[in-house]
Protein backbone atom coordinates (compact mmCIF):
# COMPACT_ATOMS: atom_id res chain seq x y z
CA UNK A 1 0.00 0.00 0.00
CA UNK A 2 2.82 2.09 0.84
CA UNK A 3 4.92 1.59 -2.31
CA UNK A 4 1.70 2.39 -4.27
CA UNK A 5 1.19 5.67 -2.46
CA UNK A 6 4.65 6.63 -3.44
CA UNK A 7 4.35 5.01 -6.78
CA UNK A 8 1.28 7.65 -7.11
CA UNK A 9 3.45 10.57 -6.38
CA UNK A 10 6.09 9.51 -8.83
CA UNK A 11 4.15 8.90 -11.80
CA UNK A 12 2.61 12.37 -11.38
CA UNK A 13 5.51 14.20 -11.01
CA UNK A 14 6.81 12.46 -13.75
CA UNK A 15 3.80 13.80 -15.54
CA UNK A 16 4.51 17.38 -14.84
CA UNK A 17 8.59 16.74 -15.55
CA UNK A 18 9.49 14.36 -17.96
CA UNK A 19 8.16 16.04 -21.01
CA UNK A 20 10.31 19.00 -20.08
CA UNK A 21 13.49 17.13 -19.31
CA UNK A 22 13.01 15.58 -22.57
CA UNK A 23 13.27 19.13 -24.22
CA UNK A 24 16.85 19.90 -21.81
CA UNK A 25 17.68 16.80 -23.53
CA UNK A 26 17.37 17.38 -27.14
CA UNK A 27 18.87 20.62 -26.61
CA UNK A 28 21.83 19.24 -26.49
CA UNK A 29 21.10 16.48 -29.12
CA UNK A 30 22.97 16.93 -32.83
CA UNK A 31 20.24 15.41 -34.30
CA UNK A 32 17.95 17.99 -35.99
CA UNK A 33 15.25 16.19 -35.92
CA UNK A 34 13.98 12.96 -34.24
CA UNK A 35 14.89 11.81 -30.82
CA UNK A 36 17.72 9.61 -31.82
CA UNK A 37 20.26 10.96 -29.98
CA UNK A 38 23.93 11.94 -32.03
CA UNK A 39 26.00 12.93 -29.62
CA UNK A 40 26.33 16.29 -27.98
CA UNK A 41 25.98 19.88 -29.18
CA UNK A 42 25.75 23.36 -28.31
CA UNK A 43 24.82 24.73 -31.63
CA UNK A 44 21.11 25.13 -30.79
CA UNK A 45 22.20 27.68 -28.19
CA UNK A 46 24.75 29.37 -30.35
CA UNK A 47 22.10 29.89 -32.74
CA UNK A 48 19.87 31.02 -29.66
CA UNK A 49 22.59 33.42 -29.49
CA UNK A 50 22.58 34.72 -33.28
CA UNK A 51 19.00 35.47 -33.16
CA UNK A 52 18.41 39.21 -33.06
CA UNK A 53 14.77 39.21 -33.47
CA UNK A 54 14.32 36.63 -30.57
CA UNK A 55 17.08 38.82 -28.31
CA UNK A 56 15.00 41.68 -29.26
CA UNK A 57 11.48 40.23 -28.02
CA UNK A 58 13.36 38.83 -24.97
CA UNK A 59 14.52 42.40 -24.11
CA UNK A 60 11.21 43.53 -25.22
CA UNK A 61 9.26 41.18 -22.54
CA UNK A 62 11.90 42.17 -19.80
CA UNK A 63 11.41 45.71 -20.03
CA UNK A 64 7.26 45.24 -19.88
CA UNK A 65 7.52 42.59 -17.49
CA UNK A 66 9.95 44.97 -14.81
CA UNK A 67 7.78 48.00 -15.53
CA UNK A 68 4.46 46.48 -15.46
CA UNK A 69 5.38 44.01 -12.06
CA UNK A 70 6.84 46.97 -10.07
CA UNK A 71 3.44 48.98 -11.43
CA UNK A 72 1.33 46.29 -10.18
CA UNK A 73 2.93 46.22 -6.63
CA UNK A 74 3.02 49.87 -5.82
CA UNK A 75 -0.90 49.71 -6.72
CA UNK A 76 -2.03 46.25 -5.17
CA UNK A 77 0.08 47.10 -2.19
CA UNK A 78 -1.01 50.44 -1.37
CA UNK A 79 -4.57 48.70 -2.35
CA UNK A 80 -4.26 46.04 -0.27
CA UNK A 81 -3.23 48.39 2.42
CA UNK A 82 -6.70 50.25 1.96
CA UNK A 83 -8.53 47.33 2.00
CA UNK A 84 -7.14 46.05 5.53
CA UNK A 85 -6.45 49.43 7.10
CA UNK A 86 -9.72 51.51 6.68
CA UNK A 87 -13.25 50.70 6.16
CA UNK A 88 -14.85 52.99 2.82
CA UNK A 89 -18.08 52.29 1.21
CA UNK A 90 -18.12 50.13 -1.53
CA UNK A 91 -15.48 47.86 -0.04
CA UNK A 92 -17.75 44.17 -0.59
CA UNK A 93 -17.92 45.57 -3.58
CA UNK A 94 -14.28 46.04 -4.68
CA UNK A 95 -13.43 42.93 -3.12
CA UNK A 96 -15.89 41.00 -5.55
CA UNK A 97 -14.20 43.45 -8.59
CA UNK A 98 -11.28 42.05 -7.68
CA UNK A 99 -12.17 38.15 -7.35
CA UNK A 100 -13.95 38.01 -10.37
CA UNK A 101 -11.27 39.77 -11.84
CA UNK A 102 -8.29 36.96 -10.73
CA UNK A 103 -11.00 34.04 -12.06
CA UNK A 104 -11.55 35.76 -15.10
CA UNK A 105 -10.14 33.89 -18.60
CA UNK A 106 -7.52 35.65 -20.28
CA UNK A 107 -9.48 35.56 -23.53
CA UNK A 108 -12.12 37.83 -22.14
CA UNK A 109 -9.64 40.20 -20.46
CA UNK A 110 -7.44 40.36 -23.93
CA UNK A 111 -10.88 41.30 -26.44
CA UNK A 112 -12.43 43.90 -23.99
CA UNK A 113 -9.14 45.62 -23.26
CA UNK A 114 -8.59 45.89 -27.16
CA UNK A 115 -12.00 47.44 -27.29
CA UNK A 116 -10.91 49.70 -24.69
CA UNK A 117 -7.69 50.49 -26.61
CA UNK A 118 -9.61 51.39 -29.96
CA UNK A 119 -12.75 53.19 -27.97
CA UNK A 120 -9.63 55.51 -26.82
CA UNK A 121 -7.08 55.61 -29.86
CA UNK A 122 -4.27 53.85 -28.12
CA UNK A 123 -2.07 52.68 -30.40
CA UNK A 124 -1.00 49.05 -29.53
CA UNK A 125 2.45 48.80 -28.76
CA UNK A 126 4.38 49.34 -25.32
CA UNK A 127 1.92 51.42 -23.57
CA UNK A 128 -1.19 48.91 -24.38
CA UNK A 129 0.83 46.03 -23.23
CA UNK A 130 2.11 47.55 -20.29
CA UNK A 131 -1.39 48.54 -19.00
CA UNK A 132 -2.83 44.92 -20.07
CA UNK A 133 -0.26 43.41 -17.76
CA UNK A 134 -0.64 45.44 -14.74
CA UNK A 135 -4.30 45.10 -15.09
CA UNK A 136 -3.81 41.48 -15.00
CA UNK A 137 -1.09 41.10 -12.39
CA UNK A 138 -2.75 43.29 -10.06
CA UNK A 139 -5.41 41.38 -8.50
CA UNK A 140 -2.98 38.74 -7.84
CA UNK A 141 -0.51 40.95 -6.26
CA UNK A 142 -3.30 42.58 -3.99
CA UNK A 143 -4.48 39.28 -2.79
CA UNK A 144 -0.90 38.28 -1.80
CA UNK A 145 -0.32 40.72 0.32
CA UNK A 146 -3.87 41.32 1.62
CA UNK A 147 -3.64 37.47 2.83
CA UNK A 148 -0.50 37.82 4.41
CA UNK A 149 -1.93 41.44 6.54
CA UNK A 150 -5.06 39.40 7.22
CA UNK A 151 -2.63 36.80 9.04
CA UNK A 152 -1.70 39.76 11.31
CA UNK A 153 -2.74 40.86 14.81
CA UNK A 154 -4.36 44.12 14.19
CA UNK A 155 -3.14 45.15 17.75
CA UNK A 156 0.24 45.39 16.43
CA UNK A 157 -0.83 48.98 14.80
CA UNK A 158 -2.82 50.04 18.38
CA UNK A 159 0.66 48.91 19.99
CA UNK A 160 2.51 51.31 18.10
CA UNK A 161 0.70 54.27 18.09
CA UNK A 162 -0.26 53.68 22.04
CA UNK A 163 3.44 54.02 21.85
CA UNK A 164 3.38 57.48 20.11
CA UNK A 165 4.03 56.66 17.13
CA UNK A 166 1.62 58.57 14.17
CA UNK A 167 -0.70 56.60 11.51
CA UNK A 168 1.71 57.40 9.08
CA UNK A 169 4.78 55.98 10.65
CA UNK A 170 2.67 52.96 12.19
CA UNK A 171 2.42 52.04 8.55
CA UNK A 172 5.33 52.89 7.21
CA UNK A 173 7.70 51.00 10.30
CA UNK A 174 5.24 48.59 10.94
CA UNK A 175 2.88 47.42 8.55
CA UNK A 176 5.51 47.61 5.82
CA UNK A 177 8.09 45.54 7.32
CA UNK A 178 5.95 42.96 7.93
CA UNK A 179 3.95 42.79 4.38
CA UNK A 180 7.42 43.22 3.15
CA UNK A 181 7.85 39.33 1.47
CA UNK A 182 4.26 39.04 0.26
CA UNK A 183 5.01 42.02 -1.33
CA UNK A 184 8.04 40.55 -3.13
CA UNK A 185 6.30 37.61 -3.91
CA UNK A 186 3.83 39.56 -5.64
CA UNK A 187 6.41 41.12 -7.59
CA UNK A 188 7.87 37.83 -8.74
CA UNK A 189 4.54 36.05 -9.71
CA UNK A 190 3.42 39.69 -11.46
CA UNK A 191 6.81 39.53 -13.39
CA UNK A 192 6.17 35.76 -14.18
CA UNK A 193 3.10 36.48 -15.27
CA UNK A 194 3.87 38.97 -16.98
CA UNK A 195 6.84 36.86 -18.93
CA UNK A 196 4.41 33.95 -19.78
CA UNK A 197 1.43 35.39 -20.75
CA UNK A 198 0.42 34.47 -24.50
CA UNK A 199 -3.43 35.16 -24.43
CA UNK A 200 -3.87 38.69 -23.87
CA UNK A 201 -0.91 40.03 -24.82
CA UNK A 202 -1.59 38.35 -28.32
CA UNK A 203 -5.07 40.71 -28.89
CA UNK A 204 -3.15 44.19 -27.24
CA UNK A 205 0.45 44.25 -28.79
CA UNK A 206 1.03 46.04 -32.26
CA UNK A 207 3.23 44.74 -35.15
CA UNK A 208 6.07 47.06 -33.88
CA UNK A 209 6.44 45.62 -30.81
CA UNK A 210 6.91 42.08 -30.16
CA UNK A 211 7.56 40.09 -27.05
CA UNK A 212 9.02 36.98 -26.39
CA UNK A 213 6.18 34.37 -26.07
CA UNK A 214 4.24 35.59 -29.10
CA UNK A 215 8.07 35.42 -31.27
CA UNK A 216 8.09 31.77 -29.26
CA UNK A 217 4.22 31.45 -30.88
CA UNK A 218 5.11 31.61 -34.13
CA UNK A 219 8.38 29.58 -34.24
CA UNK A 220 5.89 26.40 -32.75
CA UNK A 221 3.33 26.74 -34.86
CA UNK A 222 6.02 26.42 -37.48
CA UNK A 223 6.90 22.77 -36.20
CA UNK A 224 9.65 21.14 -34.03
CA UNK A 225 12.82 23.30 -33.58
CA UNK A 226 16.29 22.71 -31.96
CA UNK A 227 16.46 26.25 -30.54
CA UNK A 228 13.34 26.32 -29.25
CA UNK A 229 14.16 23.09 -27.27
CA UNK A 230 17.37 25.34 -26.00
CA UNK A 231 14.95 28.75 -25.52
CA UNK A 232 12.44 26.23 -23.34
CA UNK A 233 15.30 24.85 -21.56
CA UNK A 234 17.06 28.52 -20.66
CA UNK A 235 13.18 30.01 -19.84
CA UNK A 236 12.50 26.78 -17.19
CA UNK A 237 15.71 27.08 -15.11
CA UNK A 238 14.83 31.08 -15.10
CA UNK A 239 11.38 29.71 -13.78
CA UNK A 240 12.96 26.90 -11.50
CA UNK A 241 15.15 30.20 -9.39
CA UNK A 242 12.46 32.76 -9.66
CA UNK A 243 9.88 29.77 -8.17
CA UNK A 244 12.37 28.99 -5.26
CA UNK A 245 13.18 32.46 -4.27
CA UNK A 246 9.18 33.25 -3.37
CA UNK A 247 8.91 29.70 -2.10
CA UNK A 248 11.15 31.11 0.64
CA UNK A 249 9.66 34.30 0.95
CA UNK A 250 6.45 32.88 2.04
CA UNK A 251 7.18 30.69 4.13
CA UNK A 252 5.17 31.01 7.38
CA UNK A 253 7.74 30.01 9.83
CA UNK A 254 9.87 32.99 9.05
CA UNK A 255 8.69 36.49 9.97
CA UNK B 1 -0.80 64.91 7.81
CA UNK B 2 -0.97 66.05 4.48
CA UNK B 3 1.04 63.04 3.57
CA UNK B 4 -1.30 61.15 5.74
CA UNK B 5 -4.54 62.26 3.68
CA UNK B 6 -2.59 61.58 0.56
CA UNK B 7 -1.62 57.93 1.51
CA UNK B 8 -5.51 57.38 2.63
CA UNK B 9 -6.59 58.63 -0.61
CA UNK B 10 -4.51 56.76 -2.81
CA UNK B 11 -4.35 53.23 -0.60
CA UNK B 12 -8.18 53.85 -1.03
CA UNK B 13 -8.73 55.48 -4.58
CA UNK B 14 -6.02 54.15 -6.83
CA UNK B 15 -7.45 50.18 -7.15
CA UNK B 16 -10.76 51.05 -7.59
CA UNK B 17 -10.03 53.71 -10.38
CA UNK B 18 -7.35 51.24 -12.03
CA UNK B 19 -10.34 47.97 -11.69
CA UNK B 20 -12.66 50.62 -13.29
CA UNK B 21 -10.48 51.69 -15.90
CA UNK B 22 -9.25 48.68 -17.12
CA UNK B 23 -11.78 45.71 -16.09
CA UNK B 24 -15.06 47.45 -15.70
CA UNK B 25 -15.14 49.97 -18.51
CA UNK B 26 -13.89 47.56 -21.21
CA UNK B 27 -16.65 44.58 -19.67
CA UNK B 28 -19.47 47.49 -20.77
CA UNK B 29 -17.67 48.39 -24.08
CA UNK B 30 -18.14 45.02 -24.86
CA UNK B 31 -21.27 44.73 -24.01
CA UNK B 32 -22.32 47.56 -26.17
CA UNK B 33 -20.39 46.67 -28.87
CA UNK B 34 -22.42 43.12 -29.06
CA UNK B 35 -24.72 45.20 -29.57
CA UNK B 36 -24.67 46.98 -32.59
CA UNK B 37 -23.47 46.53 -36.33
CA UNK B 38 -20.38 45.92 -38.36
CA UNK B 39 -18.98 48.48 -40.67
CA UNK B 40 -17.32 47.04 -43.90
CA UNK B 41 -15.19 49.99 -43.07
CA UNK B 42 -14.75 50.99 -39.27
CA UNK B 43 -15.45 48.14 -37.43
CA UNK B 44 -18.13 49.33 -36.07
CA UNK B 45 -21.28 51.18 -37.08
CA UNK B 46 -23.51 52.53 -34.31
CA UNK B 47 -27.00 50.36 -35.02
CA UNK B 48 -28.48 48.40 -32.34
CA UNK B 49 -29.01 45.02 -33.28
CA UNK B 50 -29.80 41.32 -31.82
CA UNK B 51 -28.38 39.81 -34.70
CA UNK B 52 -24.82 38.82 -32.91
CA UNK B 53 -26.78 36.87 -30.61
CA UNK B 54 -29.52 35.35 -32.86
CA UNK B 55 -26.17 34.43 -35.20
CA UNK B 56 -24.50 32.30 -32.12
CA UNK B 57 -27.65 30.33 -32.38
CA UNK B 58 -26.62 28.94 -36.05
CA UNK B 59 -25.60 25.24 -35.73
CA UNK B 60 -22.20 25.67 -36.89
CA UNK B 61 -21.29 27.61 -33.45
CA UNK B 62 -23.80 26.02 -31.10
CA UNK B 63 -20.89 23.59 -32.28
CA UNK B 64 -18.08 25.11 -31.54
CA UNK B 65 -19.13 26.44 -28.03
CA UNK B 66 -20.76 22.67 -27.39
CA UNK B 67 -17.60 21.36 -28.13
CA UNK B 68 -15.18 23.98 -26.23
CA UNK B 69 -17.37 23.49 -23.23
CA UNK B 70 -16.90 19.53 -24.08
CA UNK B 71 -13.22 20.08 -23.80
CA UNK B 72 -13.12 21.91 -20.97
CA UNK B 73 -15.43 19.70 -19.16
CA UNK B 74 -13.33 16.53 -19.47
CA UNK B 75 -9.66 18.46 -19.26
CA UNK B 76 -10.97 19.22 -15.62
CA UNK B 77 -12.55 15.92 -14.88
CA UNK B 78 -9.36 14.49 -15.44
CA UNK B 79 -6.93 17.15 -13.62
CA UNK B 80 -9.41 16.56 -10.58
CA UNK B 81 -9.15 12.38 -10.78
CA UNK B 82 -5.39 12.97 -10.95
CA UNK B 83 -5.41 15.92 -8.41
CA UNK B 84 -7.09 14.70 -5.94
CA UNK B 85 -5.20 11.34 -4.42
CA UNK B 86 -2.17 13.42 -5.50
CA UNK B 87 -3.14 16.43 -3.11
CA UNK B 88 -4.32 13.73 -0.40
CA UNK B 89 -1.10 11.57 -0.17
CA UNK B 90 0.76 15.35 -0.49
CA UNK B 91 -0.66 16.10 2.43
CA UNK B 92 -0.03 13.15 4.24
CA UNK B 93 3.84 13.22 3.56
CA UNK B 94 6.47 14.07 6.46
CA UNK B 95 6.63 17.23 7.07
CA UNK B 96 10.13 17.89 6.22
CA UNK B 97 9.70 16.52 2.39
CA UNK B 98 6.67 18.97 2.04
CA UNK B 99 8.01 22.30 1.48
CA UNK B 100 10.00 20.77 -1.48
CA UNK B 101 7.30 18.84 -2.83
CA UNK B 102 5.18 21.94 -3.05
CA UNK B 103 7.89 23.68 -4.41
CA UNK B 104 8.00 21.31 -7.94
CA UNK B 105 4.19 21.32 -8.06
CA UNK B 106 4.80 25.03 -8.37
CA UNK B 107 7.52 24.86 -10.81
CA UNK B 108 5.23 24.30 -13.29
CA UNK B 109 2.62 26.58 -13.13
CA UNK B 110 6.20 29.42 -12.82
CA UNK B 111 6.80 27.83 -16.27
CA UNK B 112 6.07 29.67 -19.71
CA UNK B 113 2.81 27.44 -20.75
CA UNK B 114 3.93 27.68 -24.20
CA UNK B 115 7.10 25.79 -23.61
CA UNK B 116 5.13 23.39 -21.83
CA UNK B 117 2.58 22.54 -24.42
CA UNK B 118 5.09 22.67 -26.91
CA UNK B 119 7.14 20.00 -24.67
CA UNK B 120 4.05 17.81 -25.12
CA UNK B 121 4.43 18.28 -28.89
CA UNK B 122 7.36 17.06 -29.52
CA UNK B 123 6.45 14.16 -27.43
CA UNK B 124 3.69 13.86 -29.48
CA UNK B 125 5.05 14.44 -32.86
CA UNK B 126 5.69 11.78 -35.31
CA UNK B 127 9.49 10.93 -34.74
CA UNK B 128 8.51 11.78 -31.20
CA UNK B 129 9.32 10.25 -28.28
CA UNK B 130 5.89 8.56 -27.19
CA UNK B 131 5.95 7.22 -30.83
CA UNK B 132 9.71 5.56 -30.05
CA UNK B 133 8.27 4.16 -26.71
CA UNK B 134 5.38 2.69 -28.18
CA UNK B 135 7.62 1.04 -31.20
CA UNK B 136 9.94 -0.69 -28.73
CA UNK B 137 7.15 -2.29 -26.53
CA UNK B 138 5.87 -3.73 -29.70
CA UNK B 139 2.58 -2.29 -29.21
CA UNK B 140 2.78 -0.78 -32.65
CA UNK B 141 4.39 -1.14 -35.75
CA UNK B 142 4.45 1.94 -37.40
CA UNK B 143 4.17 5.76 -36.26
CA UNK B 144 1.14 6.65 -35.64
CA UNK B 145 -0.43 9.88 -35.70
CA UNK B 146 -0.99 11.22 -31.82
CA UNK B 147 -0.84 15.08 -33.15
CA UNK B 148 -4.16 16.84 -34.21
CA UNK B 149 -6.09 14.99 -32.14
CA UNK B 150 -9.01 15.92 -29.49
CA UNK B 151 -7.11 13.66 -27.23
CA UNK B 152 -3.62 15.65 -27.98
CA UNK B 153 -5.97 19.31 -27.05
CA UNK B 154 -7.00 17.13 -23.63
CA UNK B 155 -3.97 15.87 -22.42
CA UNK B 156 -2.66 19.61 -23.21
CA UNK B 157 -4.92 21.16 -21.49
CA UNK B 158 -4.14 18.96 -18.48
CA UNK B 159 -0.96 19.52 -18.86
CA UNK B 160 -1.03 23.09 -18.17
CA UNK B 161 -3.65 23.23 -15.81
CA UNK B 162 -3.14 20.50 -13.80
CA UNK B 163 -1.22 22.34 -11.08
CA UNK B 164 -4.27 25.00 -10.55
CA UNK B 165 -6.15 21.57 -9.44
CA UNK B 166 -3.69 20.42 -7.27
CA UNK B 167 -3.04 23.33 -5.14
CA UNK B 168 -6.36 24.37 -3.53
CA UNK B 169 -7.20 20.82 -2.94
CA UNK B 170 -3.87 20.49 -1.41
CA UNK B 171 -4.77 23.27 1.18
CA UNK B 172 -8.30 21.64 1.52
CA UNK B 173 -6.71 18.65 2.41
CA UNK B 174 -4.43 20.38 4.69
CA UNK B 175 -6.79 22.28 6.80
CA UNK B 176 -8.77 19.14 7.38
CA UNK B 177 -9.39 17.95 10.70
CA UNK B 178 -7.72 14.59 11.37
CA UNK B 179 -10.03 13.51 14.48
CA UNK B 180 -13.04 14.39 12.09
CA UNK B 181 -12.08 11.01 10.33
CA UNK B 182 -11.27 9.17 13.38
CA UNK B 183 -14.63 10.62 14.91
CA UNK B 184 -16.76 9.05 12.17
CA UNK B 185 -15.07 5.76 12.65
CA UNK B 186 -15.61 5.93 16.26
CA UNK B 187 -19.25 6.81 15.48
CA UNK B 188 -19.24 3.08 13.35
CA UNK B 189 -18.56 4.88 9.59
CA UNK B 190 -16.66 2.53 7.06
CA UNK B 191 -14.12 3.44 5.06
CA UNK B 192 -16.38 4.79 1.87
CA UNK B 193 -18.63 6.51 4.33
CA UNK B 194 -15.90 8.68 5.81
CA UNK B 195 -15.24 9.31 2.47
CA UNK B 196 -18.40 10.35 1.06
CA UNK B 197 -19.85 12.08 3.68
CA UNK B 198 -17.00 13.34 5.68
CA UNK B 199 -13.73 13.98 3.69
CA UNK B 200 -15.16 14.97 0.09
CA UNK B 201 -17.88 17.84 1.64
CA UNK B 202 -14.78 18.55 3.81
CA UNK B 203 -12.75 19.25 0.85
CA UNK B 204 -15.00 20.45 -1.69
CA UNK B 205 -14.20 23.85 -1.65
CA UNK B 206 -10.97 22.94 -2.85
CA UNK B 207 -12.37 21.14 -5.45
CA UNK B 208 -14.64 23.90 -6.30
CA UNK B 209 -12.00 26.45 -6.55
CA UNK B 210 -9.65 23.94 -8.76
CA UNK B 211 -12.11 22.86 -11.23
CA UNK B 212 -13.04 26.59 -12.05
CA UNK B 213 -8.79 27.26 -11.85
CA UNK B 214 -9.14 24.71 -14.86
CA UNK B 215 -12.53 25.07 -16.56
CA UNK B 216 -12.41 28.94 -17.14
CA UNK B 217 -9.17 29.00 -19.16
CA UNK B 218 -9.75 25.70 -20.62
CA UNK B 219 -11.98 27.48 -22.68
CA UNK B 220 -10.05 30.33 -24.07
CA UNK B 221 -6.62 29.08 -24.35
CA UNK B 222 -6.50 29.18 -28.43
CA UNK B 223 -2.30 28.47 -28.08
CA UNK B 224 -3.22 24.93 -27.30
CA UNK B 225 -5.41 24.22 -30.01
CA UNK B 226 -3.26 25.86 -32.60
CA UNK B 227 0.08 24.05 -31.33
CA UNK B 228 -1.59 20.62 -30.65
CA UNK B 229 -4.93 20.21 -32.32
CA UNK B 230 -5.71 20.15 -36.08
CA UNK B 231 -9.35 21.94 -36.21
CA UNK B 232 -9.54 25.44 -36.74
CA UNK B 233 -12.42 26.28 -34.16
CA UNK B 234 -11.92 23.65 -31.41
CA UNK B 235 -12.24 25.80 -28.59
CA UNK B 236 -14.20 29.48 -28.05
CA UNK B 237 -10.77 30.98 -27.43
CA UNK B 238 -9.93 29.88 -31.11
CA UNK B 239 -13.28 31.43 -32.66
CA UNK B 240 -12.87 34.69 -30.44
CA UNK B 241 -9.25 35.28 -32.05
CA UNK B 242 -10.38 35.03 -34.92
CA UNK B 243 -13.72 36.75 -35.30
CA UNK B 244 -11.68 39.58 -33.26
CA UNK B 245 -8.30 39.46 -35.29
CA UNK B 246 -9.38 37.86 -38.88
CA UNK B 247 -12.59 38.01 -39.69
CA UNK B 248 -12.45 41.47 -37.79
CA UNK B 249 -15.98 40.77 -36.87
CA UNK B 250 -15.43 42.69 -33.40
CA UNK B 251 -19.78 42.80 -32.50
CA UNK B 252 -20.28 39.08 -33.22
CA UNK B 253 -16.78 38.31 -32.03
CA UNK B 254 -18.12 40.64 -28.56
CA UNK B 255 -21.51 38.85 -27.94
CA UNK B 256 -19.52 35.19 -27.69
CA UNK B 257 -17.26 37.08 -25.42
CA UNK B 258 -20.22 38.17 -23.04
CA UNK B 259 -21.71 35.01 -22.81
CA UNK B 260 -18.31 33.34 -21.38
CA UNK B 261 -18.45 36.86 -18.78
CA UNK B 262 -22.16 35.17 -18.02
CA UNK B 263 -21.19 31.96 -17.39
CA UNK B 264 -17.79 32.99 -15.39
CA UNK B 265 -20.70 35.25 -13.35
CA UNK B 266 -22.97 32.06 -13.12
CA UNK B 267 -20.15 29.96 -12.25
CA UNK B 268 -18.14 32.26 -9.41
CA UNK B 269 -21.88 32.85 -7.85
CA UNK B 270 -22.60 28.95 -7.84
CA UNK B 271 -19.11 28.29 -6.01
CA UNK B 272 -20.30 31.52 -3.40
CA UNK B 273 -23.45 29.81 -2.66
CA UNK B 274 -21.29 26.35 -2.72
CA UNK B 275 -19.47 27.44 -0.30
CA UNK B 276 -21.97 29.11 1.77
CA UNK B 277 -24.05 25.96 2.23
CA UNK B 278 -20.96 24.39 2.83
CA UNK B 279 -19.51 25.92 5.55
CA UNK B 280 -21.93 28.96 6.90
CA UNK B 281 -20.68 31.53 8.63
CA UNK B 282 -17.32 31.23 6.91
CA UNK B 283 -16.21 34.79 5.57
CA UNK B 284 -15.32 34.54 1.76
CA UNK B 285 -11.95 37.21 0.76
CA UNK B 286 -11.25 37.76 -2.52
Amino acid sequence: MRSLKTFYLWLVYSFLYLPMAMLAAYSFNASKYGARWEGPTFEWYRDLANDSALLEATLNSLAVAFVAATLSTLVGTLGAIGLWHYRFPGQTFLQGLLFVTLMSPDIVMGVSLLVLFMALRVRLGFWSLLLAHVSFCLPFVTVTVLSRLNDFDRRLIEAAQDLGAGEGRAVWHVVLPLALPAIAAGWLLSFTLSLDDVVVSFFVTGPTFEVLPLRIYSMVRLGVKPEVNALATLLFIVSLGLVSVSQRLLRKEQP
Amino acid sequence: MRNLKLFKLGSIGLLPLWLGLFTLLPTLLVAVVSFLRRDETGLIALAPTFDNYARLLDPIYLKVFGHSLWMAGVATLLSLAAAYPFAYLLSRVRPAWRPVLLTLVVVPFWTNSLVRIYAIRSLLAAKGAMNDVLLALGLIHEPVRLLYTDTAVTLGLVYVLLPFMILPIYSSFEKLDQKLIEAASDLGADRLDTFWHVIVPLTAPGIAAGSLLVFLPALGMFYVTDVLGGARDLLIGNFLKDQFLDARDWPFGAAASLIIIALLFLLLELYVLSRRWLNPGERLDA
